[in-house]
């Protein structure tokens, strides 16, 4: 409730990035080395502070946490997947229950996808034509074809905060013809899905970047794309394990080529280095399922990496997972403890997941105070000496995108122009 | 720890125990039941979930099946297993036997009992469970004890499990004097004897002798023995029970058995029932209200009649027979587009904020939170229906209870 008031009031005084969209974007502040921002992102259901991690709830859940300690944790949105929504309970049940917020009883934002990534990856018989995706339904065997407007209707449906377009999806690995087939395809299914949008004053629609790992094709798109007067932008077609210097590099050619004045989405993309590495190249938004499927398996994320709580050499820790984290299960559990519960109860993974999100959001939150008070590249230094103590074991591609950005590390050497004292 | 009656009705008792704990400050009102957790969590629930329940259990049940492999741990640790589990602010009971866990018969000796961890079975001599009770540190336990029994046992058989069970309680009582660790603790001796009358009245008569805590009814869970017997055996064993001292009977817990459990004389019970219902994907929704409006129980008798109707509509279910008259089954395709809460008016978090609709979605799509959530309301329910029975209890109003309770039974 007070979320809401709170919005509409900063909704009159900042203005929204179109006239129409439900959606205000405040910068408020820059880095002045690289190109990182803290944004508030004003949306319906309150304000999100950026960079910001979104943890996924695939089925209306998540795994386990009730709504009310997603929101204790600070969650302010929160991904919800057209694909699996769609097909159960279905868009009319939520329809019926007056939006998926109702349905699952989340009071703050949600973000939905179009449906078409899952049900490439997830669906083998899947046919991709002009006219949307054709594929067979993995639980009654129906033909089913998922179109642009189609898929706008589902999101309608479920009344999303924010929602993406239906957009052609191809591996980024992919080389050749049918990548820019897929990239201008994503054009014009942008504009059926702008068209077919019937929330434009409640839901916001974000373009989805396509053009592979193709600098020519990305930069087309991006020039295509950036005409029409979306929301927002989502870079997209990465993290799908391409090379991680192609990954960079497609990031940060988004980044320069976007609106300074509307947010940008990195899909799918949630490894801690990865959120800083690409905070630093000016996303705002992130999503991966990887922090709360990690969490099931026993794997809990920490400042230096993760620990393996099944493993032997916990049975006689006594510490909590990270004796610095504020949430709920490093004040209560050891690493024993959750040790011994993992062999009995589904309530460790639940401690787990707790801990994981809590972990990206302070995380995230880390950064943003960081840009904010001026020092991010200071902060990055920081968290990377932590997440890797050894010498000389950075990840090159995260060294190099950081000084792409202006940012050297301790004790890394980016090759010419480097001016670490080191060097 | 002093347990004051406050008034017997055909043969319930109203009491409360005071002075419960090592701290002495807890107390725990009577009937109740038993806080029913495995390795200190309640199935399900984290610390956060479980404590949006207003009124739960005083005593923390953790049965050693789910301790015994971590005893080294527990040694290594020292503080006992409230502080390991982080309840550092409850009474623990540590039973034997989960009741819910399957136990393989024929692994008892003379010298020995086993238990079932995650890695299989665990054989404990009297003193191995000692050095156990050491490092968990509970504020009661139960004696080591042989409840090996079926039907079927021979009278030798019961007789060597009253005597094993006997002269194991005599060694815990003995090693318990002499143990530091374990001062300030409740030994509960163990009442077994099958189902022969006479072998149970010796057990209770001999148990009664020693110097314990309190009383463990053993070996007559649900599935071994007929509702009519199990009253008969535990009626003739309460009656040779100090009437000073708690009554335990774990592995029973429909509504309907405790309350015929509770005429018998038995003062606790386990949440072992609200975690099965949960379990088989359902919520329990039966009343236990003993002012019910007779506008909401007209409403209640047409939607009994509905149920009733479709009930045979739908027997391709798994578990059919298991769903007890008390709960309604979620996963059922009526409650799809049902948006009241599981029980109109229930206290619990997944009603106020959830709706039937809402954990079909979730029972259906095998997510964890229907776990969650409908262990939250089982347990909200259960609670609150021992309420209702102590409420029942003091206002003369049992057999009103008792009919709304046994209504649906036919
Ligand atoms: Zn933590
Ligand atoms: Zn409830």
């Amino acid at each position: 409730m007070a979320a809401s008031m709170e919005s509409k009031a900063e909704m009159g005084a900042v203005r929204a990035v179109s006239a129409a969209a439900p959606l205000a974007l405040r910068i408020l502040a820059e880095c002045p080395v690289s190109k990182a921002r803290a944004c508030d992102l004003i949306l319906p259901h309150g304000t999100v502070n950026t960079p910001v991690f979104m943890p996924v709830g695939t089925q209306g859940t998540m795994k386990g946490i009730t709504a009310d300690q997603l929101q204790d944790l600070g969650c302010k949105i929160c991904l919800g997947n057209t694909y699996h929504l769609g097909m159960r309970p279905g868009p009319e049940l939520i329809e019926k229950a007056n939006g998926l917020h109702k349905f699952m009883n989340w009071k703050r934002n949600l973000l939905t996808d179009s449906g078409g990534f899952q049900m490439v990856s997830l669906v083998q018989l899947s046919e991709v034509t002009e006219e949307g995706v054709q594929f067979q339904s993995p639980y009654d065997g129906k033909e089913i074809l998922l179109s642009p407007e189609k898929s706008i209707a589902i999101q309608n449906s479920l009344g999303s905060d924010i929602m993406m377009q239906l957009d052609d999806v191809v591996s980024s690995t992919i080389t050749g013809p049918r990548v820019e087939e897929a990239m201008k395809r994503s054009i014009r299914w942008l504009d059926r899905c702008i068209a077919a949008n019937k929330n434009p004053d409640r839901q916001n629609l974000f373009a989805i970047i396509q053009g592979g790992l193709n600098a020519k094709l990305r930069k087309a798109c991006l020039d295509e794309m950036t005409k029409r007067d979306v929301p927002g932008f989502a870079i997209g077609g990465l993290s799908g394990g391409e090379e991680k210097d192609d990954f960079w590099k497609m990031v940060t050619l988004s980044t320069d080529n976007l609106p300074r004045n509307k947010p940008r989405y990195l899909m799918g993309v949630g490894y801690a280095v990865e959120l800083v590495v690409c905070s630093a190249l000016g996303c705002d938004m992130f999503d991966c399922v990887f922090p709360t499927r990690t969490a099931r398996f026993g794997s809990a994320l920490v400042p230096w990496g993760s620990l393996q709580l099944k493993k032997k050499q916990f049975a006689k820790d006594f510490q909590p997972i990270d004796p610095d984290c504020q949430c709920p299960t490093c004040k209560r559990h050891s690493r024993a403890y959750l040790h011994a519960l993992f062999k009995t109860d589904t309530a460790a993974m639940h401690h787990v997941t707790v801990h994981n999100i809590s972990y990206q959001l302070t995380l995230m939150r880390s950064v943003r105070e960081s840009i904010i008070e001026g020092r991010f590249p200071e902060f990055v230094r920081t968290f990377m000496k932590r997440m890797f103590p050894v010498e000389g074991t950075y990840p090159s591609w995260a060294v190099d995108a950081l000084a792409s950005v202006n940012i050297t590390l301790d004790g890394a050497c980016s090759g010419q122009g480097c001016d670490s004292a080191l060097c | 720890m002093r347990l004051e009656l406050r008034r017997v009705l055909q043969g319930c008792r109203r009491g409360v125990l005071t002075g419960v704990g090592r701290s002495g400050d807890h107390s725990l009102e009577l009937p109740g039941c038993l806080l029913y957790t495995r390795c200190g969590t309640v199935p399900h629930l984290t610390h956060q979930t479980l404590h949006t329940l207003q009124h739960l259990p005083a005593v923390t049940l953790i049965p050693m099946d789910s301790l015994a492999e971590h005893q080294e741990v527990l040694e290594e640790f020292g503080g006992g297993m409230g502080k390991f589990a982080g309840l550092q602010n409850s009474v623990i009971f540590c039973s034997l036997h989960d009741s819910v866990a399957p136990h393989p018969t024929g692994y008892n000796t003379n010298k020995t009992v086993s238990v079932w961890g995650s890695g299989g079975r665990i054989e404990l001599s009297v003193a191995q469970y000692m050095a156990l009770q050491r490092a968990i540190r509970p504020d009661w336990y139960q004696s080591l004890a042989d409840g090996d029994t079926q039907q079927l046992s021979t009278h030798k058989r019961v007789r060597k499990s009253v005597d094993r069970t006997l002269s194991n309680l005599d060694q815990c009582l003995n090693l318990h004097i002499s143990t530091e660790g374990l001062r300030g603790s409740e030994v509960f001796g163990v009442v077994e004897g099958g189902v022969m009358l006479e072998e149970r009245v010796r057990s209770a008569q001999e148990t009664a002798k020693r110097p314990v805590g309190g009383f463990v009814l053993d070996g007559l869970h649900s599935r071994t023995v007929s509702q009519e017997l199990r009253s008969q055996l535990i009626a003739a064993v309460t009656k040779e029970l100090p009437e000073d001292k708690p009554r335990v009977l774990l592995g029973v817990g429909r509504p309907d058995e405790v309350l015929e459990c509770v005429e018998a004389g038995v003062d606790l019970f386990e949440t072992v029932f609200p975690f099965q219902v949960t379990e088989r994907g359902c919520a329990l929704c039966f009343s236990y209200d003993l002012d019910p409006d007779p506008e909401s129980s007209v409403l209640e008798s047409r939607e009994k009649e509905t149920k009733i109707q479709q009930k045979s509509g739908d027997d391709t279910l798994e578990n059919q027979e298991e769903i007890t008259q008390f709960e309604m089954n979620l996963k059922d395709k009526r409650y799809r587009d049902d948006f009241r809460p599981l029980v109109k008016g229930c206290q619990c978090y997944c009603c106020k904020n959830h709706q039937r609709a809402y954990l079909h979605h979730l029972l259906v799509t095998n997510e964890l939170l229907a776990g969650v959530l409908l262990m939250l309301h089982n347990l909200e329910q259960y609670c609150s229906f021992f309420q209702s029975l102590r409420e029942a209890l003091e206002g003369d109003k049992l057999n009103a209870l008792k009919k709304r309770i046994l209504q649906r039974r036919e």
